[in-house]
């Protein structure tokens, strides 16, 4: 017999005997309630409050991304894009940089006049590493985090957002979503059957406190998160 | 007295005598439960969420094998290799395997207490293979040649002097001791080794079986870059980490942030559903997800138990308790320390060697209350103990209750004994702690209270009674 069927035994075997459910003390399983088949599908009644408004949510979007330390600009038109990222660029002095083929990021990486490393049809992982900033897209702006979401098809791939030392996301306003149950319902109802090999809800720059729990920025992955909305 | 109970008194001795361990671990600790309330109080109902969170991981878990064969049959289809390991050694002759057949060199791994379970990085190394931690409290550990202190903060045992010091050693640089400047060395050094190594090894945190999915949850983003730049991933994890749906991260993930460290959301929570796929761009070409038993089978055929297969590893428990808090986490000898340690480690690894875990406890309840997935841990800490002196009971302990039975139950022995008790104290003062007294292991430390020349007894037969 296989592993896999030994373990798959063992569990069935285990299984027989039924458990008490959670809350109660006594062995033997005489409960009379049934669990719902899914318990945390009603997660948005219990979860931190999100205002109904668009209004609200891209406040609250701002505030949890200060708290985060991330840096959110919210842009009036994409006019607005080009003089934003060229101020980024002058005041980190910005060599190169890498992005990924998209209405949102070609337009921004274009627009800075610097090399531009592209993803799409593979790239040198050393020459990335080189970028000052990593330019992509995203799926979703979730208010109740200042996170965003991102995907290995939506944003360059897997390592284009975690990679250079400044990720900078565009996306659109229509893409903030008020909650976590959105943002994954979102996700499912797009991606279904044929999911990105890779999801990543990103919530605010790499960070560590494993030494004296001190937060440190700029752990391994981004020191810095600046998203732009338009 | 197996070793492992005599090591455990031994390591509890003299770290509950260091004052210098006891600051540390109040310094790491100081704020960590401000922000964890601060962050349950945003819930709009945490009692809610940890009820919906504990009946979930009761469906994952007492439909186990369902679930199982639904998520390996998801993984498997998009190009996921699944292998099954009946305990540690399969699972470290599987992961071996993986990397021979690679040609593999050097391992980037990021942090996995499953690993830890079956001491992978010891087989590694023997068997060749360079292997290096990239989460930064696992560096540090790495470094010293020791176990994590704790599951979630490997290194919050340590000063930034100690880091600093380390680093210079070991590294050969350590500009100041700043948290900053020491991060930054640990970031410069592990760059080139994600750009170079053969394989990037990961833990799991979930496993989605409707999509087919593995959830790692990290802050510093080194399992992003882990599973993104190497050629070969592998994931190890245990059986028990599945989860049914897909959206029921949308409440996982939180509450693990905020259990576990006071977040409102962990830094990176990444779900990764198969290798590259067709039109992807970047990482790995193949991709190994091993899933480990290691006897939690046996945990799960105890009913009475069973949800202590529910733990998502957030620490919660270690953090608020006070034999934690006092005689550190090494101190345990196990993978998984404080209160969920010591309630799983006995079905893990033996119930006779591993008892004495099950007394370190105040049995204050601060464990089960600050679980998010309402682990039943400090009455599951009783649940042991009975179990331990059922399957084997102690003659001494069984001597004492009998002749304690005898005497509550005869009024005249019992006042017997209480003359000879009044009688007797006072030479209990002289042998006090020594090896004549026969409750030493509780009087070393201890001052009995004296007896009183009264009893409540006599009190009532002589009390004057008063005037309304």
């Amino acid at each position: 017999m296989s592993e896999r069927e030994n373990i798959l035994g063992r569990i069935r075997e285990a299984l027989q005997t039924k458990a008490p459910l959670p809350g109660s003390h006594t062995a033997g399983g005489s409960t009379t309630h049934a669990i719902s088949d899914s318990p945390a599908a009603q997660a948005r009644e219990w979860l931190p409050l999100v205002g109904a408004t668009p209004v609200e949510q891209i406040a609250l979007f701002a505030k949890n991304a200060a708290d985060l330390k991330a840096d959110f600009q919210p842009l009036a038109s994409r006019a607005d894009l080009k003089p934003a990222l060229l101020r980024l660029r002058d005041a980190e002095n910005w060599q190169r940089i890498a992005s990924h083929q998209g209405e949102l990021s070609s337009l921004a990486a274009n627009a800075l006049g610097l090399p531009v490393l592209w993803t799409d049809t593979g790239y040198d992982v050393q020459a990335m590493e080189q970028c000052d900033a990593g330019i992509t897209e995203c799926d979703a702006l979730i208010a109740q985090t200042g996170g965003v979401a991102v995907t290995s098809r939506s944003a360059g791939g897997r390592a284009l957002s975690v990679l250079p030392p400044h990720h900078i996301v565009i996306a659109r306003r229509d893409q903030l979503v008020a909650d976590l149950p959105a943002a994954f319902a979102l996700l499912q109802q797009k991606y279904t059957p044929d999911f990105p090999s890779m999801i990543s809800f990103i919530t605010g720059p790499s960070r560590t406190g494993d030494i004296e729990r001190i937060l440190v920025l700029g752990a391994h992955g981004p020191k810095k998160l600046t998203i732009f909305c338009v | 007295m197996s070793s492992f109970v005599s090591q455990f008194k031994a390591a509890a001795s003299v770290k509950t005598a260091d004052l210098r361990h006891r600051q540390v671990i109040r310094t790491a600790l100081r704020s960590y439960e401000v922000v964890r309330d601060k962050r349950k109080a945003s819930f709009q109902s945490w009692e809610s969420a940890r009820q919906a969170a504990a009946e979930t991981k009761w469906e994952a878990v007492n439909h186990l094998d369902t679930h199982l064969e639904a998520l390996t049959a998801k993984l498997e289809a998009r190009g996921t290799k699944v292998h099954w390991a009946s305990n540690a050694a399969q699972a470290r002759e599987i992961i071996t395997k993986i990397l021979q057949d690679k040609k593999a060199r050097s391992i980037i791994k990021s942090k996995a207490m499953t690993s830890e379970e079956i001491h992978l990085n010891d087989a590694l190394e023997k068997a060749g293979f360079t292997v290096v931690e990239s989460d930064l409290g696992e560096f540090i550990v790495q470094l010293r040649h020791e176990p994590p202190y704790h599951i979630v903060f490997p290194s919050m045992h340590l000063t930034r002097g100690e880091i600093k010091e380390l680093f210079q050693r070991e590294l050969g640089d350590a500009p100041s001791d700043s948290p900053e400047d020491l991060t930054m060395v640990a970031r410069r050094v592990m760059r080139q080794k994600y750009l170079t190594a053969d394989v990037g090894f990961t833990g799991a945190n979930f496993a989605i079986a409707e999509t087919g999915m593995i959830s790692i949850t990290e802050n510093e983003g080194n399992a992003r870059l882990t599973a993104a730049l190497p050629k070969t991933m592998v994931t190890l994890l245990g059986i028990e980490k599945v989860l049914p749906k897909f959206a029921d991260l949308a409440l996982f993930l939180p509450m693990l942030a905020t259990a576990g460290a006071g977040q409102p959301m962990t830094c990176y929570n990444t779900m990764y559903s198969g290798p590259r796929q067709a039109g992807e761009v970047d990482g790995p070409e193949e991709w190994h997800v091993v899933l480990l038993d290691n006897r939690r089978t046996e945990l799960l055929a105890d009913p009475e138990q069973r949800d202590a297969l529910h733990c998502i590893r957030c620490g919660a428990c270690l953090n608020v308790c006070p034999i934690f808090r006092n005689v550190g986490g090494h101190t345990y000898g196990t993978t998984y320390s404080g209160p969920v340690g010591s309630v799983i480690t006995p079905h893990l690894r033996g119930l006779q060697d591993w008892k004495h875990l099950s007394n370190a406890s105040s049995l204050c309840g601060g464990c089960t209350e600050a679980c998010p997935v309402k682990i039943d841990l400090h009455h599951h800490l009783l649940h042991n103990r009975r179990n331990a002196s059922t399957s084997e009971p102690a003659f001494f302990e069984r001597l004492s209750y009998k002749a304690f039975g005898l005497l509550a139950n005869e009024p005249g022995l019992w006042w017997l004994a209480k003359k000879i008790g009044w009688l007797t104290q006072p030479l209990q003062k002289l042998v006090k702690g020594s090896a004549l007294d026969p409750a030493k292991a509780w009087t070393k430390t201890r001052d009995l209270p004296p007896l009183p020349q009264e009893t409540f007894k006599d009190w009532w037969k002589n009390r004057k009674p008063t005037q309304p």
